[in-house]
């Protein structure tokens, strides 16, 4: 039996870039010592804002007068859903930052709020669609059935890896990423030699934001180039568990992304090859029994374990 | 002139009860405006989703409803949010509490009574309760962080229902549908109670909220779970064991908000099926906690304002043809609101003016 | 669209009043008011919007003599109740509730109110004042078979479903059928989804399909993202509920869409005359309210043919795709030569064909 392995790979690589592009983002702001449960509000306030903005920018009456705008528009589109969810990471920002408002809650309530938002803003989009911001090398690179291994994605595809890599390398090798490490560590100490904690703070919490932003923008204009609402159906819990079980290292969190991507797709190809034996639902709950085990399986092991930033989810209070 | 934040020397209990309301008003004010301005009759949807459901008796019945499952989640999330213990999976402790009482009711078939629905209510809670151990287990021996262990185990849950309904609780005569059989008649509890429009579950949680209160504030138990909460290390030297009161915090709320999903599975529906899941009383209750700022009796309050909303935005719906997601954008910005209002319970504001004098505002601490 | 101007739209289609009407009113000078619940938004361009078109369809054939109110987005569960007492105690005299998960919340609001009519969609549960209706989607799904059958170059078809119940079950066998009657060879992978709505699953679902060898996947779920994925890789789908070329103008090659509007007008007429009674309907092609929107222009001609002499069968009843022999998977014999598979049978149907693979 031929296997189609390239194809597979690529379907992974589908489902696993959104959770990639969100968790990315959350880890830099985990590192600084916030905890931003809005990942999913801020997901689907990127996806509507992603995807408005391709559509109003696709729209003939604006790409006559301007055809340029119709070839940038899907770019135009993920800059905007960039910053949607960066306004929405400000929000938390300003509420836990600068009110000092409790961190897990407010995450909370960006879920919600993000999620109403999106559906109000969106309710004007239903039913429209725009082209897939899909493959952007040609077609004989990007079609062929082996080489699409490598060429075949779309552009967020390839950003999603570079942003992994930009992220290492800022973390671990740059003196700014060692402030930001710092102040995930001890703000305290951070804060009386002189480095701005509420400062660094709110970058990694905007970083974060326009990265799930971005992420959300791959829903609607990569995967399905449309809009419905709660469209992005739970991937942001999904990355919030993903910075968790890679143990707060950029490099294990590539791994641990493209594992879970594994067996979300495991799911679709054990029910497409009819295995049933087992019910449909047991395939279902696989990726996330999955993630309780590797949470607990890392946090078990001691050479393995890495541990969270000491000063996550705490708020700063120098006076206190 | 400066404006600057000063901390108070204790909590202000003023602004503590204050705040709340504050919020709510805030949020009737902002969202009239706000949804005036983007075409809708703003102050119009206000009035249908925060105050028809309270003065049009015919909707008492549906916010009792709604709001019964609310606060007895509600109630053990105060208690597990005050020792810092994140529970966010109360959403599939609920589902399993549910998926218990089916059970029971299913190997019970034809029978009923006292006894049974005894063993049903028994069934959601340690079905609850067991729910929230895994989280309880993992956060305990292997510091797993129990936000996320209990949100994975939620999906979980929702696949096991699923499984449940097309598989071994199937009606027999439910033509091939997802969902079980009818419970027999002794084996539910009334929807309603004596006449009133109050269920079952309302009186539980009002009765609950008691007991809670009373433990949080005046026991032992309490005690520990607020001094874990806001002074960790202390509370350790202090004697006070953190991991016990891990699995006892965890497994109280699980056992709660398996009481809810037992409840309305019992009270309310009398079968399972796939629109158990729909309406994510679990996560609600999380705002229903930080609204009544994690207090029994706040929780109660918070409780009724949530499933006051929560009806009214249906009935906006209708009148005012608002999208379906307004009454979540509402509950979310009085979460917002009050949440952003903490400073001035820890803090107050100062006026630092260049003249020697100072003004202090804020109210009395 | 702006948001405002779908703000007028919503204005200018009846407007409701919040506040309850106690008691009957004359019908004979006021027009009958009737009213709808529906699942998802009425833009979804899919099974709601179907109804929604239904619904203005009946307000155009009888103009003056009817009223007619709608909710959107009303979810299965509970909370369904209060919103049919709501419409029940607004006056509504006829409500239609769009999905079977509103069962036993119709059947409880239509005892408290006996003097209004329910119907239910796609259920089976009746009452003096519940009815039952549905359509025979399936003899779309035939048609749908036999171009797929005939156009499948791997003889792999894939199929996406949400959950397993009878309607989708009943869906899949007639794909099947249909298209095992042009390729006796072809078969169906299924693919169950579990999920109420997750158009990012859906498409991966299709890709896993497709990678399996599958050239034209067929769907059963509230979104277009099948079609979309199909359109990406350059195979074929089909629209479900409404015409979704918009969304794969190459991949769509027709779509099932439902046209309610002469169900829910003979139906306000029956309560105007005063005929309407409980009843157990199920229309299809031959009353017209499931219609194959317009071919792809790349479907040849001797499949239309095919596809057109389908239909026409279902019409004049000449053919019922569920007609002997059928086997189950295990091969088991379960309809005989000649004998159809009857109505009640087909409503609670839980086993699939022989071919499918699920």
């Amino acid at each position: 039996m031929n296997f189609d392995f390239v194809a597979a790979i690529v379907t992974i690589v589908g489902v696993t870039t959104p959770i990639l592009l969100a968790a990315t983002g959350e880890l830099i702001v985990e590192k600084s010592g916030v905890l931003n449960l809005g990942v999913e509000g801020m997901m689907l306030l990127g996806a509507i804002a992603g995807f408005a903005a391709t559509f109003i920018a696709s729209d003939p009456q604006y790409s006559d007068s301007a055809p340029w705008l119709g070839a940038l528009a899907p770019w135009l589109g993920v800059v905007v859903a960039a910053c949607a969810g960066a306004l929405g990471a400000l929000l938390f920002g300003f509420m836990v930052l600068t009110l000092g408002a409790n961190q897990v809650a407010t995450g909370l309530a960006l879920v919600i709020f993000g999620g109403g938002v999106s559906s109000l803003i969106g309710a004007g989009f239903i039913g429209m669609a725009v082209t897939p911001f899909d493959q952007i090398f040609p077609d004989n690179l990007a079609q062929d059935p082996v080489l699409k291994l490598v060429f075949g994605y779309s552009p967020l595809v390839y950003f999603a890896f570079i942003m992994v890599g930009v992220v290492y390398w800022f973390l671990n090798k740059t003196r700014a990423g060692l402030v930001l490490r710092a102040v995930g560590e001890n703000d305290l100490s951070a804060h009386s030699i002189g480095y701005s904690v509420i400062g660094v703070r709110y970058g990694a919490i905007a970083f974060g934001g326009a990265m799930a932003g971005i992420a959300g923008s791959y829903f609607s204009e990569v995967i399905t180039p449309l809009w419905a609402e709660q469209m992005t159906a739970g991937r942001g819990w999904i990355a919030l568990a993903l910075v968790v079980f890679s143990g707060w290292r950029a490099g294990r969190l590539l791994a641990g992304a493209y594992f879970f991507g594994l067996f979300m797709t495991l799911e679709l190809y054990a029910k497409a090859s009819g295995f049933s034996f087992l019910p449909s639902q047991f395939w279902a709950a696989m990726p996330y029994v999955m993630a309780i085990v590797v949470l607990a399986v890392m946090s078990a092991r001691e050479s393995g374990r890495a541990e969270a930033p000491a000063c996550l989810g705490k708020n700063f209070t120098p006076d206190a | 002139m400066i404006i600057r934040f000063e901390k108070r020397r204790e909590p202000s209990k003023v602004m503590q009860a204050a705040t709340p309301i504050g919020a709510v008003v805030l949020t009737m004010i902002v969202g009239a405006i706000i949804f005036d301005l983007i075409g809708y009759d703003g102050p119009r949807a206000v009035k249908e989703i925060f105050f028809t459901p309270i003065f049009a008796s015919y909707k008492w019945q549906d916010v009792a409803r709604k709001a019964a499952p609310l606060i007895l989640i509600a109630l053990g999330l105060c208690l597990g949010n005050r020792a810092k213990v994140w529970n966010i999976g109360a959403e599939g402790q609920y589902l399993v509490g549910g998926m218990a009482g089916a059970t029971v009711a299913y190997f019970t078939a034809g029978h009923g009574g006292v006894w049974v629905i005894a063993l049903m209510i028994v069934a959601g809670l340690v079905a609850g309760a067991l729910w929230a151990a895994i989280p309880a287990f993992l956060k305990t021996r292997l510091r797993v962080n129990e936000i996320l262990s209990s949100l994975m185990l939620v999906y979980v849950a929702q696949q096991l229902l699923g499984y449940l309904v097309t598989g071994p609780l199937k009606d027999p005569n439910g033509q091939n549908f997802p969902q079980t059989a009818p419970f027999a008649d002794g084996q539910r509890l009334p929807s309603t109670l004596w006449g009133t429009p109050i269920p079952p579950g309302l009186v539980a949680a009002f009765v609950l909220a008691f007991v809670f209160f009373i433990v949080m504030e005046r026991s032992e138990f309490g005690l520990g779970v607020r001094a874990i909460g806001e002074a960790p290390k202390a509370a350790r030297y202090g004697g006070y064991d953190a991991n016990r009161l891990i699995w006892q915090t965890l497994m109280i709320s699980g056992a709660m908000a398996g009481l809810a999903g037992l409840l309305e599975v019992d009270s309310q529906t009398f079968k399972l099926d796939l629109g158990f899941t729909t309406s994510l009383y679990g996560f609600t209750a999380i705002i229903v906690s930080f609204l009544g700022r994690l207090h029994p009796l706040g929780a109660v309050l918070a409780g009724l304002v949530l499933a006051i909303s929560s009806v009214g935005g249906q009935v906006a719906q209708t009148a005012v043809h608002v999208p379906y997601a307004t009454a979540g954008i509402f509950q979310a910005t009085m979460l917002f609101f009050i949440l952003a209002s903490d400073v001035l319970v820890r803090k107050r504001i100062v006026i630092v003016s260049s003249e020697p004098a100072r003004k202090a505002l804020g109210g009395a601490a | 669209m702006t948001i405002i101007t779908r703000r007028s739209f919503v204005k200018s289609a009846a407007a409701v009043s919040a506040a309850p009407l106690l008691g009957r009113s004359a019908f004979a000078d006021e027009p009958l008011k009737v009213g709808f619940i529906y699942l998802g938004p009425i833009g979804d361009f899919g099974w709601t919007w179907a109804h929604e078109k239904g619904r203005k369809a009946m307000v155009d054939a009888l103009g003056g003599k009817v009223a007619a109110d709608y909710v959107e987005n009303v979810a299965e569960d509970a909370s369904a109740t209060p919103v049919l007492r709501d419409l029940a105690q607004q006056g509504h005299k006829l409500i239609f509730t769009t999905s079977f998960g509103y069962m036993d919340q119709t059947i409880q609001v239509a005892s408290e109110f006996p003097n209004v009519m329910f119907e239910h969609a796609t259920g089976y549960k009746h009452a003096k004042n519940v009815g039952t209706y549905n359509n025979r989607f399936h003899q779309g799904r035939s048609v749908q078979g036999t171009i797929a059958g005939m156009m499948s170059k791997s003889g792999v078809l894939g199929y996406v479903g949400s959950f397993k119940v009878p309607e989708v079950v009943m869906g899949v066998n007639s794909f099947a059928l249909s298209a095992q009657a042009q390729n006796p060879k072809a078969t169906v992978k299924l693919v169950m989804i579990d999920s109420w709505f997750d158009p990012a699953k859906e498409s991966a679902a299709a890709e896993t399909l497709a990678n399996l060898g599958c050239d034209f996947i067929a769907s059963h779920t509230d979104s277009p993202a099948v079609l979309q994925l199909c359109e990406k890789r350059k195979l074929f789908g089909f629209g479900q509920g409404a015409d979704m070329s918009r969304f794969a103008p190459h991949a769509h090659l027709t779509a099932i869409e439902d046209i309610w509007g002469p169900y829910y007008t003979s139906r306000a007429k029956a309560m105007l005359d005063g005929s309407w009674q409980s009843d157990d309907a199920w229309w299809g092609m031959k009353e017209g309210s499931v219609v194959m929107s317009p071919y792809n222009k790349s479907v040849p001609d001797n499949v239309r043919a095919a596809a057109d002499k389908v239909i026409a069968g279902w019409k004049d009843g000449s053919y019922d795709v569920f007609t002997g022999p059928i086997s189950d998977q295990s091969g088991t014999e379960k309809v005989k030569k000649g004998e159809r598979i009857a109505d009640k049978d087909l409503a609670v149907i839980d086993w699939y064909v022989k071919g499918v693979q699920s």
